[in-house]
């Protein structure tokens, strides 16, 4: 850096990453009528985009950038974008939606904010813990004409990316050129703690709420249920049933 | 109802059961069935031309099978492709190619379908805390997830169409680093055997591998295990944070269960709990419980399986 704060010679990346709020994976869910209720349920960052966040926090410090964190959802969600901003986001977006929507709908409006934002790559968590569909990553990807990487464990940063990602017998490792779509695993990443600093330029900072218009979804949700009640299975004492139990899975669930 | 398009699963080069389960998957969606078999070599692809079910079989080949880049693969199938419902396994890698060939397509992608009838599809979410049944109105790319679907069987003969595809490769492989281990991994196995912080020492999870070397299985391990040793990688944790899998059997040993980690194998289809407290949370959900220590378990388990499996 000069004396002026400004990088020289380096790359300055236009880093964004996807944040969404779900349900605290510790708390029970429940249905009311046909739907899932969610009014009595703690919401917060989904875990795999805490990753997400770290490698695009990591990104940045690697050599000058910013971070914009984008998310999709009514005014609950702001909370998830503040708590990344005390990580140490630049910037907080949230795409104003309130309704249910289907992969094809939910990728076009973040493909446009990707689009018109003129990022370099995307960060997002290698699925979300209410629908574990893991679709979003790869398919904004395909959307943008980029390339993209899902599931990695972890990330190098030397101009472009190397990543570590699992393959048939191992792991393969990636060297991906930008622009793209990273999708993070856990792996050996270590996430940042907030610290009271950051928590209180959190308060104040100001959630950019966007309007969207997004297509119609041709998915619609018909009714949620609990899962069937799996029948009470057997219970034997001793380490000695162990034979029986073999002998169980061999006869009884054709197993072995 | 349109036609349905399978996209083969392959192992290791070799044509997986999984794709005779998409099959089976996608005559409940449609009545004709194309199989896509993206390859080096098209005789592999013969094995799909055997599935009863299957109208019509494309060998898609290609260069860039040769390994996963989402991009090229996404091209590559997408053209040699008719319109309709298509129909992938619910891997890691075959869930990240139907959201691509979705987008590509702009229709939309369901994930982990576990269940069809008619155009109602459910799928687990909430980790499987909860089922949602969506409807598709339209074309959709869906992902199936294994072990659900029966198998169909292998006395059909269909015609086979070599097709060349391309597509444009966005990633660079630099080295793959093959696992020391011949083991499985815990997404690729139909036996997982795992243990948690009840091992004691990771040196005991040298008694899981005994055992998972006998029936041929993959060795998992609870959260706890992999973050208090260094020699757990995070690679065999199973749960929320970790994988999620789907096997014919999963053995948890030594492990409480937690909600986070049933999140990653409550839909197994046998569950085996061996645990030294009786009122550990995984007995609710094991098939078979036995309340031991591991010490006392294990070696009547690996010697009874020994005699049983010759
Ligand atoms: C956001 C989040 C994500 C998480 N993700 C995951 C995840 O992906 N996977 C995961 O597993 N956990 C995850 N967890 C952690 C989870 O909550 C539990 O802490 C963890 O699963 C406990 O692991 P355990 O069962 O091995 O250990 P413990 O809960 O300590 O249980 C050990 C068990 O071993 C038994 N035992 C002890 N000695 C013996 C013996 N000699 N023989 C037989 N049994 C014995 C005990 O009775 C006990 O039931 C997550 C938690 C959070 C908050």
């Amino acid at each position: 850096m000069n004396s002026l704060g400004v990088n020289i010679g380096e790359t300055v990346v236009n880093i964004a990453v996807l944040v969404k709020q779900v349900p605290d994976t510790n708390s029970k869910i429940q249905i009311s009528g046909d739907r899932v209720d969610l009014s009595t349920v703690k919401m917060d960052i989904s875990p795999y985009d805490e990753f997400a966040v770290e490698n695009a926090l990591q990104h940045k410090e690697s050599g000058g950038g910013t971070v914009t964190a984008i998310t999709v959802g009514s005014a609950g969600a702001d909370k998830v974008l503040k708590g990344v901003k005390a990580l140490g986001v630049d910037n907080i977006i949230r795409l104003d939606c309130d309704s249910y929507m289907d992969s094809n709908a939910l990728q076009s409006i973040l493909a446009q904010e990707i689009s018109s934002g003129g990022y370099d790559v995307v960060y997002c968590g290698k699925s979300a813990a209410d629908t574990g569909a893991g679709s979003t990553g790869p398919g904004l990807a395909e959307r943008l004409g980029w390339g993209s990487v899902s599931n990695i464990t972890d990330i190098t940063f030397d101009g472009g990316l190397t990543v570590t990602s699992p393959s048939e017998g191992g792991n393969a490792i990636i060297s991906v050129t930008l622009p793209a779509v990273v999708s993070c695993d856990k792996g050996s990443t270590k996430v940042r703690k907030s610290n009271v600093k950051g928590i209180m330029m959190a308060k104040k900072a100001q959630v950019d709420v966007k309007a969207v218009a997004a297509p119609v979804s041709s998915v619609s949700i018909v009714s949620h249920m609990m899962p069937p009640a799996k029948p009470a299975g057997k219970k034997f004492e001793g380490g000695e049933s162990a034979q029986t139990v073999a002998q169980l899975l061999r006869d009884e669930a054709n197993i072995i | 109802m349109s036609d349905t398009i399978v996209i083969a699963e392959l192992s290791k080069g070799k044509m997986s059961h999984t794709t005779n389960e998409l099959v089976t998957a996608a005559n409940k969606l449609g009545t004709s069935c194309t199989v896509i078999v993206p390859c080096l070599d098209s005789s592999v692809a013969t094995d799909a031309s055997k599935i009863s079910g299957v109208t019509k079989v494309i060998a898609a080949k290609s260069d860039v099978f040769a390994s996963y880049d989402a991009a090229a693969w996404a091209e590559a199938i997408d053209t040699v492709a008719p319109s309709g419902t298509m129909i992938t396994s619910a891997s890691a890698q075959s869930k990240d190619l139907a959201a691509r060939i979705a987008a590509r397509r702009s229709i939309s992608v369901v994930q982990d379908v576990i269940s069809i009838d008619g155009t109602t599809l459910s799928t687990p979410i909430y980790s499987g805390k909860a089922i949602q049944n969506v409807s598709i109105n339209g074309d959709a790319v869906i992902s199936v997830r294994a072990n659900i679907f029966p198998p169909s069987d292998n006395n059909g003969n269909c015609e086979m169409q070599v097709i060349d595809t391309t597509g444009n490769v966005s990633t660079a492989i630099k080295e793959m680093v093959q696992r020391a281990s011949q083991r499985l991994d815990v997404s690729e196995a139909n036996i997982i055997i795992s243990g948690g912080r009840g091992m004691g020492t990771p040196a005991n999870f040298s008694h899981l591998e005994e055992i998972a070397d006998k029936l041929g299985a993959a060795v998992g391990a609870s959260r706890a295990a992999v973050d208090t040793w260094d020699e757990i990688p995070h690679s065999m944790q199973v749960g929320q944070t970790g994988k999620t899998v789907n096997p014919n059997l999963y053995i948890a040993v030594g492990i409480s269960g937690a909600i986070q980690h049933l999140a990653g194998m409550r839909s197994s289809k046998y569950i085996v709990a061996i645990n030294k407290d009786a009122d550990a949370p995984i007995f609710q959900h094991a098939d078979y419980g036995i309340v031991a220590t591991w010490e006392e378990a294990l070696p009547v388990l690996s010697s009874s399986l020994s005699s049983l499996l010759g």
